[in-house]
C-alpha cells in the first residue's frame, strides 16, 4: 500500500527547489512515477511529502544546436525524445534506444530525467549517454552543477543528488566525425528492462582509420552503469577487427560484475557480455566507417 | 490526510472531486466514478490492462497519481462508443474474436485507439510495437492484430 502523504505540484523550477530546501530528507520529487510508484507501493519508499514536477514547462524541452550538440530538459518524456525529428535526424541512437524502453504508455509519461534519478543500473539511457560523453545539471536553491552523466550514479538506486536538489538538464556533445555510436540491450520481452545492454562510440581517425577514441558502457551489469574501461583500452589507437572485439567482449564480461537474478544468472549475463560488446563494437565500427 | 481538489474530464463528462494525494488514476476512474471497464492487475506497469488515454496518449492508470492528472482529458474504453454505435476497434474486436477471457480488452482497445489516432496507416510492426505494454495471458494476440488491421484497412468506418 502506499503511504499517505503531502503533495504539492510546483509549477516553476524555483518553486520546486523551494519546497525541496524546505522539505530535504522528509520529501521525495515525483515526475513521472513510472518507476517510483511502484517502489512506494512495495513500501520501500515511503515519503512525508511529494513534490510533483511533472507540471513544470520550463524543464521540459528538446534544443538542437549544430555546435554544442543537444539539451534535453529533464521533464522531457521519453516518447518526446523517440519522435523529435531533431533527435532522428542528428542522434538517431538516442531516438531508437528510447523507442525500445518499456511500452509505450510507459514512455508517455516518463521522462528520461526521472529515469535517471531512478538510478536503476538496468536503465537504458545512462549507458548511452555515457557512451555519448553526456553531461547533465543539477539545481539547487543555491545554484547548479555540471557533471559527466558518468559520474550521476554510485551504487543501486543511488545517485550523487543531495536533499534539495534536482536534475533539470541533460546535454549530448554533437557526435564527431568518424565516430559510430550503437546501443543493444537483451530482453525476452521486447517491453522489458535489459537483462544486460551494451553501449559503443568509436571515433576512428580520419587517416588510417584507427581508433582514436572509444567508450563502451554496460548497462545492468554491475551496480551502477559502468564503463568497460579495460576492454576501452584493448581497443584505443588499435585497427579494430573482429578478433580484438571478441576479445574487447571477453575482457568487459571479466571487468563486469552483474547480479543474479529472477530475469537471469550472473554467469549468463557475462556470456551475453562477451557476445553484445562483439556486436555492438562491430556495429558502432560499421557506422563510423560510412564516409 | 488532507484531501485535495481534482478536475478532470472523463468521456466528455467534467467532474470535480476530492481525492487523497495517493489516490492513483485507476482508483479514481474505478472507485469513485464507477467506470470499472479500466481493469487493475499487476500494479506494476507491466500487464496494461489499466490502459486509458489521457490528452491523447495511452498511459497506465494504475502507475499515474490521480492528481498528476489534474485538468487533464481522459477516455476509457466506456468512452470509445457513441451510446450504442460501437467504435469501429469494437466492432473489429467482436468480428474477429480478439478477446477470450476479455480481461486485457480494455487495454489492448484504448492502446490500439490511442496508436491509430496518431497513426492511422501503420505498419504491421508498428501495431505489434503499439501493443506491446499490453499482455493477453489468453495469447490472443493474432486476432487482436487482424481486428486492428481490418480497422485501418477500412472495414469499418464510424457510426454516427
Amino acid at each position: 500500500m502506499i503511504n499517505d502523504f503531502e503533495y504539492f505540484a510546483p509549477k516553476t523550477l524555483k518553486e520546486a527547489l523551494t519546497l525541496l530546501d524546505q522539505y530535504r530528507e522528509e520529501c521525495k520529487i515525483i515526475a513521472g512515477g513510472q518507476s517510483l510508484l511502484i517502489m512506494m507501493r512495495q513500501g520501500l519508499i515511503k515519503p512525508n511529502y511529494l513534490i510533483d514536477i511533472h507540471g513544470i514547462s520550463e524543464l521540459n524541452y528538446i534544443k538542437t544546436d549544430f555546435k554544442k550538440g543537444l539539451r534535453v530538459g529533464a521533464l522531457t518524456t521519453h516518447r518526446a525524445i523517440e519522435k523529435s525529428p531533431a533527435i532522428k535526424k542528428s542522434f538517431s541512437v538516442l531516438a531508437e534506444m528510447e523507442n525500445r524502453l518499456a511500452s509505450i504508455q510507459t514512455r508517455n509519461w516518463g521522462s528520461i530525467g526521472g529515469n535517471l534519478c531512478h538510478g536503476d543500473p538496468a536503465g537504458d539511457p545512462a549507458p548511452l549517454l555515457i557512451a555519448l560523453n553526456a553531461t547533465l545539471t543539477i539545481a539547487g536553491i543555491h545554484g547548479e552543477r555540471n557533471m559527466l552523466v558518468e559520474d550521476f550514479f554510485l551504487d543501486y538506486f543511488e545517485t550523487v543528488l543531495e536533499h534539495g536538489e534536482l536534475l533539470s538538464e541533460i546535454q549530448v556533445p554533437t557526435i564527431p566525425p568518424n565516430t559510430g555510436v550503437a546501443y543493444t540491450k537483451f530482453n525476452v520481452i521486447e517491453s522489458d528492462m535489459a537483462t544486460v545492454g551494451v553501449a559503443v562510440s568509436i571515433t576512428l581517425t580520419s587517416k588510417g582509420g584507427h581508433c582514436e577514441d572509444l567508450r563502451i558502457a554496460l548497462a545492468n551489469s554491475a551496480p551502477k552503469p559502468m564503463r568497460a574501461k579495460k576492454a576501452e583500452e584493448l581497443l584505443r589507437g588499435k585497427k579494430i577487427t573482429d578478433d580484438l572485439l571478441k576479445e574487447a567482449g571477453e575482457v568487459a564480461s571479466t571487468e563486469a560484475d552483474p547480479i543474479s537474478d529472477i530475469h537471469a544468472s550472473t554467469e549468463y549475463r557475462q556470456e551475453l557480455l562477451k557476445v553484445l560488446v562483439r556486436r555492438v563494437g562491430k556495429e558502432a565500427l560499421s557506422i563510423a566507417k560510412k564516409p | 490526510m488532507v484531501k485535495k481538489e481534482l478536475r478532470l474530464t472523463v468521456n466528455g463528462q467534467p467532474y470535480e472531486l476530492y481525492v487523497k494525494p495517493k489516490t492513483l488514476l485507476v482508483e479514481v476512474l474505478r472507485n469513485d466514478l464507477g467506470l470499472t471497464g479500466t481493469k487493475r492487475s499487476c500494479e506494476s506497469s507491466s500487464c496494461g490492462v489499466c490502459t486509458v488515454i489521457l490528452n491523447g496518449m495511452a498511459v497506465k492508470s494504475c502507475s499515474i497519481l490521480a492528481l498528476q492528472v489534474d485538468g487533464g482529458e481522459v477516455v476509457t474504453v466506456e468512452g470509445l462508443a457513441h451510446g450504442d454505435a460501437l467504435h469501429p476497434l469494437q466492432r473489429a474486436f467482436l468480428d474477429y474474436g480478439a478477446y477470450q477471457c476479455g480481461f486485457c480488452t480494455a487495454g489492448m482497445l484504448t492502446s490500439a485507439k490511442a496508436f491509430l489516432d496518431e497513426n492511422p496507416n501503420p505498419t504491421e510492426g508498428d501495431m505489434r510495437e503499439a501493443i506491446d505494454g499490453n499482455i493477453c495471458r489468453c495469447t490472443g494476440y493474432n486476432s487482436i492484430l487482424r481486428a486492428m488491421t481490418a480497422v485501418v484497412n477500412g472495414e469499418y468506418r464510424e457510426e454516427k
